[in-house]
């Protein structure tokens, strides 16, 4: 077991706000501390960063102390919601920004993905794109003669290899592009989110060739994503970066339940208290959970999800019942579903209808549920649209199966004969 | 995941090591010359672009010199009427021009390699210094198709004229496109430097080059005006005068023309200081311009 990377006490710090006369200001103070041989003032404040809340300093700190060790050979995933400082540590791993305080040490070339077709000229030709890009990323003209034959096939463009590639199909390009950094032989790969591209086929080469580098060649990886089923599928172990901080580092597929569970707020639990109560009803309550788990849990693809809601109805019961419509992140419904279907009523005082979608039911997804209370079976009496949204996370696949997410919203599991 | 790396921790074990600070010296103009197929690409890479997609190609570039020299030949020939030191005035102009652009254009291309290559820079890691130095390159193919239509008006005009100089002081053409590649290079990426947070120097390259035209000897012998100007030593600071006057000279060697050479190293050590401090301050911004840009 050899180190190859070790971050110590990594910190950054950005500045919030425009360049002008304000920061010159700043920039003047700073540099009269450093020539009288004090320290940076702006160094001492600043918050951690949560883009959410509005904060009092101008300067935020977008890692703070990190660190970790990484082996040879290791494929590190490094996961975190969108602003938690993923995408600061790659940039200093891959030295396109420099940390404000604490090192990292590395052993071995280290290349680094973070977009696919850096530097691809429209204009030029495949082939002259493949030695721009591969000279970008690193490697040498030697090199990208050797590989030249083998880069052409992976992408499977040997056709249009002489033609511009602006007449590229979007699929092309990526394909061209992927295959250049595949084949880049650097003792350190680092990877951001490039799977969010190209079609199924490709993804599972592109997967397969990570997985490849490092079991065979003996090669770390860094991978950062928020595909959870890709990160359990290619690491072995994760890194949950939140709010600038290490939270996690460890076997991957704890790491990811982590991340799921307890890294992120859940918003799969909603108490009204009074804000929805009216002479007629309350409604006091609606939580998603998978079973076995509770609201904090992140819900996943091969769950059953449970569907809670708690109303208190005042009078009359009989008169009412409630009905959910799925939509979509765009707002498009997706179906409709009520309690009086399934011969369930409602009655005087508080209830608890529980609601269950069987495994697999769902796809992927951010939902939201609008909530309708209809009187005798005909009159909308209460609309509240978006009243809560969850997620469904991807779940474990089996390696070289596709990661992404399929077509359409739901996914059930029919009934099969092989007759 | 801890190793017991006790031993592993020696000197020389870390291949590389990031922190938030180097030393001044630390320029890693070794690692430029790793990358030194980089260069050749970029290179290419402005050829290709520019001309994509043009039937006449490359020679475009022979458009802005020759409405250049018609411009001066009408205001500084015709109206000022300002002796060329008994050179043919088609040939003084336009090879004054020619080496004034190859020098305009390695200064206003390099001096925006932070801003315009933002998005390359953001993603991957290089050797910033590549960019830059490509496009002094680049400019150099362009100033070979300008230096080819100088040298076919120079040999139309000596036909005309029975006269045409080739000679020993030739071979000085080289190394005066050296020290304007160095000029041009020094000068534009501390430019670059400065204008990756604050933008302001950025406005003031655009005419400031036009203006710093007016400074050197390009429409004009630099013997004319020491004659007539109480100014001329603001033209005499200016270490570009050397470089033209030499150009000048070298090529034509007319009789009227008196060139001291011992300017030009004015020139030279002008552009080795420039290009010092160039590099200096290129390398301190690159590492952390993306934060700022």
């Amino acid at each position: 077991m050899n180190t190859v990377i070790k971050v110590e006490n990594l910190s950054k710090q950005y500045r919030l706000g425009e360049v002008g006369t304000g920061s010159l200001t700043h920039d003047i103070n700073a540099w009269w501390h450093r020539i009288r041989g004090k320290e940076n003032p702006y160094l001492k404040i600043g918050e951690a960063n949560d883009r959410t809340v509005k904060g009092n300093s101008d300067y935020v700190w977008a890692l703070q102390n990190v660190g970790f060790e990484v082996n040879k050979g290791d494929v590190l995933g490094i996961i975190g919601r969108n602003g938690a400082g993923k995408s600061t540590l790659l940039k200093i791993l891959s030295k396109t920004t420099v940390p404000t305080t604490g090192s990292i040490k590395i052993k071995g070339r280290i290349a680094s993905l973070l977009e696919v077709g850096t530097g691809f000229h429209p204009d030029l030709s495949g082939r002259d794109n493949i030695y721009l890009n591969g000279a970008i990323l690193g490697m040498t003209k030697r090199e990208i003669i050797n590989k030249f034959d083998e880069i052409v096939d992976f992408a499977g463009v040997e056709r249009y290899i002489d033609t511009p590639v602006k007449r590229y199909s979007s699929g092309m390009y990526v394909r061209l592009a992927f295959a250049v950094a595949a084949h880049l032989e650097p003792e350190i790969l680092i990877v951001d989110e490039v799977l969010a591209v190209g079609d199924a086929e490709f993804q599972k080469k592109c997967l397969g060739k990570m997985k490849d580098v490092s079991v065979n060649e003996g090669r770390t990886v860094l991978f950062v994503s928020h595909n959870m089923a890709a990160i359990k599928t290619l690491c072995n172990n994760a890194l949950v970066i939140g709010n600038g901080e290490v939270k996690y580092v460890g076997e991957a597929v704890s790491a990811v339940s982590y991340y799921l569970k307890g890294g992120e707020e859940s918003q799969n639990r909603k108490a009204f208290n009074n804000s929805y109560a009216y002479e007629a009803f309350t409604l006091n309550e609606i939580s998603l959970n998978a079973t076995g788990h509770s609201s904090e849990t992140v819900l996943d693809e091969y769950q059953t999800i449970e569907l809670n809601t708690i109303i208190t109805i005042n009078k009359e019961a009989e008169r009412y019942h409630f009905s959910y419509v799925l939509n979509d992140d765009d707002g498009n419904a997706i179906f409709t579903f009520s309690h009086v279907n399934s011969g369930v009523r409602l009655k005087n005082g508080r209830n608890h209808l529980k609601c269950l979608f069987p495994k697999g039911f769902l796809n992927i997804g951010t939902y939201y549920l609008a909530f309708y209370l209809i009187e005798d079976g005909r009159t909308t009496v209460f609309v509240e649209k978006d009243i809560i949204s969850f997620d469904i996370q991807a779940g474990e696949r089996p390696l070289g199966s596709w990661m992404g997410k399929e077509p359409g919203f739901i996914k059930p599991v029919f009934e099969w004969n092989n007759l | 995941m801890k190793p017991t790396n006790n031993s592993i921790e020696q000197a020389g074990y870390w291949t590389e090591e990031i922190l938030p600070k180097t030393g001044l010296f630390d320029l890693r103009l070794k690692e430029v010359w790793r990358y030194k197929d980089l260069l050749v690409m970029f290179v290419k890479r402005d050829f290709v672009a520019t001309y994509k997609q043009t039937i006449l190609g490359p020679i475009w570039n022979f458009v802005q010199p020759i409405l250049t020299t018609i411009m001066f030949l009408v205001i500084f020939g015709k109206i000022a009427g300002i002796d060329t030191e008994g050179v043919n005035k088609i040939s003084f102009y336009l090879s004054s021009i020619t080496i004034w652009n190859y020098f305009a254009n390695c200064l206003t291309g390099t001096s925006n390699t932070f801003v315009a290559n933002a998005g390359i820079f953001g993603k991957v890691y290089f050797p910033r210094l590549i960019l830059p130095l490509s496009i002094c390159l680049s400019n150099v193919i362009k100033l070979g198709v300008q230096f080819l239509l100088l040298l076919v008006i120079m040999i139309a005009v000596g036909i005309k004229e029975q006269h045409f100089y080739i000679g020993l002081s030739w071979l000085m053409v080289p190394f005066l496109v050296l020290i304007m590649a160095g000029l041009g290079l020094g000068c534009g990426i501390i430019i670059s430097s400065l204008t990756t947070k604050y933008r302001d120097f950025a406005v003031l390259i655009t005419f400031g080059v036009q203006l710093l035209m007016y400074a050197t000897p390009v429409a004009f012998p630099l013997s004319y005006l020491m004659q007539k100007s109480k100014y001329a030593w603001l033209i005499n600071i200016n270490p570009l005068s050397p470089i033209l006057e030499a150009f000048r000279f070298a090529i034509f060697h007319s009789p009227q023309q008196h060139f001291n050479f011992n300017t030009l190293w004015y020139s030279v050590g002008f552009m080795v200081v420039a290009l010092f401090l160039g590099i200096l301050l290129f390398n301190k911004v690159e590492r952390s311009f993306m934060d700022t840009v």
